[in-house]
């Protein structure tokens, strides 16, 4: 047993050069941070110098123009809010009850673990996949619905909440209207036996005259319809207007903005419910708590912060996103606010990503003004997720 | 409630607790005066060859085990030993392990512990916890102790209010807490906390209360206003205290059962156990000699 030391004749390094090596480090740190600053800084400084002097009154009152001094962005921003606040209203159920069962739910045997493996495999990676993928899932899967109803008009397929009329216009500048049975009803001849409606949808007499009838006097202009006149056909949807296929509409868009917030919304409850110390669980459970029991009363008002939090993230993600909107309702002539869940739509970004496809250099004025504009709704959803957050966690902490 | 799961008694009430209280009393029953013969009442949980595993590792072999009612009975031991495990299974707190397994035959009265088709939730109804480290809900002092009868029953509020403030008093701790009810629960002390939850175990109307080591995260004043606590409620209630502290199973209970290495050494009277052990290995961990 010799008394030689395992340490004999190793070689020390100099402490100083591990010193200037920390030092470059943290040096190299701070500039790629202050690069990175940087870029943010001058995007947003010349997004600001663009904008600002656009950002009017008349910008968020009016609608689509072709001048670009009376264009408006007031029909997305109605778009944004029906589309966003209906994928919500349906992923936030779905997403918070799909969280629960993964994490509070564990299954006892093989075969629901696998189950559970299954699912979670899919969350975490349909978290990362390119938004665009999803704007093509909901283009086959809901606005076409696989082809299962061979149309994508929807006056072919199934609809309630809407009346078809052939329109005439009369002599007297007025339009008469009257009430088919179907999109597919055969033309309205005019007779004097039809049922006709004025605009309001009053009952009114027509006054039918061919070619070889005399003309209509003073006071049959305004109901006097030629016998040979063509009407044309238009359809009157209500509020609670509903069809299959889902077509082009509010309620399409939602359901494929749920698609791309869904696994981050899952994922980010998940995490929350996680964070919720297991002994408040054993503590509710050792009163005698059903499962359903704790989750309702102990871990889900523990984790609402964090949840909150995801939700409020992942939907200001949701408001963002142009890609599957795109693919979804294209580049259309919106003029007017979404009048019902089918209703064709625009958003912002969209409107935005159109803007800046035209020539004119001050429709590229007014999109930098819609870019502030998003991103005023976005930092004010960010604070407001943080304010929440703050009070939820202040009074039980 | 025609039944009721509280405490009941024919002569006391709450007004001879607290002789300036005019509001209607709540029964409940009396404390005792006198000290208790540890060997007069039935045994309240019947244990016979209990064996119970994680997985593979055998953690306690062939259990046999007597628990009388209404006494306190302390179990002792090294760690690792099997006595919180034993402990967890009487009211099926294992459950929630997917690994953890038990056989055995173990009975409060005529319900079988172990059996997959016993309802636990009245089980844990009737058998309640208290925890090594303080766990109150992060809600209001209130609404902590109004949890368990919120779950099992239906009260008007000031019923439920006359059971907060019995459940507070009973745990020694109502006068610190009184006239903060609603305040958050998290804001009181280390040893206020443990006493809220075993004021909030005792609202559901237990007939056996377990303590899983509940000083053992506390300073010794705390300790000893819980060990005051446990000596008040011994005749109310059948109390099951693990404990690594000899000293405290000594003061505090009737009853010490040794463990080692998941088997039961010995069995018995505190006194007995602690002056004169049948067993050279509890003589061994009495004195200090391991563990």
């Amino acid at each position: 047993m010799s008394d030689k030391s395992p340490f004999d004749g190793v070689e020390k390094r100099a402490s100083e050069g591990r010193s200037l090596l920390d030092l470059q480090f943290k040096f190299f740190c701070i500039s790629v941070a202050a690069v990175s600053v940087l870029i943010l800084v001058g995007l947003m400084t010349s997004i600001l110098l663009q904008g600002i002097p656009n950002l009017t009154w008349t910008l968020l009152i009016s609608g689509p123009e072709p001048n670009p001094s009376e264009a408006g962005i007031r029909p997305a921003i109605f778009g944004t809010l029906w589309v966003c606040s209906l994928c919500a209203l349906l992923t936030l159920p779905i997403g918070l009850a799909t969280a629960i069962l993964l994490e509070e739910y564990q299954p006892r045997n093989s075969i629901g673990r696998f189950f559970y493996s299954i699912i979670q495999l899919n969350v975490t990676n349909l978290a990362g996949v390119p938004s665009v993928v999803y704007g093509i899932l909901g283009l086959t899967a809901f606005v076409s619905m696989f082809g299962l109803f061979k149309t994508q008009d929807r006056d072919n397929g199934y609809e309630i909440g809407v009346r078809y009329y052939d329109q005439f216009f009369s002599d007297g500048e007025r339009s008469i209207m009257v009430p088919v049975a179907s999109s597919d009803s055969p033309v309205t001849k005019p007779s004097k036996e039809m049922l006709s409606l004025d605009s309001e949808l009053n009952s009114v007499d027509v006054f039918i005259y061919g070619l070889d009838d005399p003309a209509p006097t003073e006071s049959q202009l305004p109901y006097a319809i030629m016998d040979d006149s063509e009407p044309g056909r238009i359809s009157k949807k209500s509020w609670y207007y509903f069809s299959l296929p889902l077509g082009r509409g509010v309620l399409t868009g939602a359901l494929t903005l749920m698609l791309v917030v869904l696994p981050v919304i899952i994922i980010s409850s998940q995490e929350a419910l996680r964070a919720v110390p297991s002994s408040l669980r054993a503590g509710a459970l050792g009163l005698g708590a059903t499962r359903w029991q704790v989750v309702w009363n102990v871990t889900l008002p523990a984790a609402l912060p964090g949840i909150m939090t995801g939700a409020i993230l992942a939907m200001s993600r949701a408001i963002g996103e142009t890609a599957p909107i795109l693919i979804i309702a294209g580049i259309v002539y919106i003029s007017r606010a979404p009048q019902n869940l089918m209703d064709d739509f625009t958003v912002m970004p969209l409107q935005v990503y159109n803007w800046i496809g035209r020539p004119q250099p001050e429709f590229h004025g007014i999109a930098a003004a819609g870019i502030i504009l998003l991103l005023i709704i976005l930092l004010s959803f960010n604070a407001v997720a943080v304010l929440i957050r703050y009070k939820l966690q202040k009074p039980l902490s | 409630m025609t039944q009721s799961a509280y405490p009941q008694s024919d002569n006391a009430t709450m007004a001879e607790l607290d002789p300036t209280d005019s509001r209607k009393p709540v029964p409940m029953r009396t404390l005792a005066a006198k000290p208790v013969d540890p060997e007069s009442s039935g045994p309240a949980i019947r244990m016979k060859n209990l064996n119970a595993w994680y997985g593979d590792f055998q953690a306690l072999h062939d259990v046999t085990l007597d628990i009388p009612a209404n006494r306190v009975t302390s179990f002792i031991g090294p760690s690792g030993c099997g006595k919180s495990t034993l402990l967890r299974w009487l009211n099926r707190m294992n459950d929630t392990i997917p690994s953890a397994k038990a056989i055995g035959d173990v009975r409060l009265g005529d319900t079988d512990l172990l059996a997959r088709t016993t309802d636990v939730v009245d089980l844990r109804r009737r058998i309640g916890i208290v925890f090594q480290r303080p766990n109150p809900f992060p809600k209001t002092i209130f609404d902590n102790v109004a949890f368990g009868p919120r779950l099992h029953t239906r009260m008007t509020k000031s019923q439920l209010h006359d059971v907060v403030e019995w459940s507070l008093r009973k745990a020694a701790v109502w006068e610190e807490v009184k006239d903060r009810l609603k305040s958050p629960a998290l804001g009181l002390s280390g040893g206020q906390q443990q006493r809220l939850c075993i004021a909030r175990a005792i609202a559901v109307g237990p007939e056996v209360l377990l303590m899983d080591e509940p000083c053992s995260a506390l300073d010794p004043a705390s300790t000893l206003a819980i060990e005051d606590l446990i000596f008040e409620l011994r005749n109310q209630y059948t109390i099951v205290i693990v404990t690594h502290n000899m000293q405290q199973a000594a003061r505090c209970s009737d009853q010490t059962a040794f463990f080692f290495e998941g088997k039961l050494i010995e069995a018995g009277l505190t006194t007995g156990v602690f002056t004169k052990p049948k067993r050279k290995q509890t003589e061994d961990y009495i004195s200090g000699k391991f563990g």
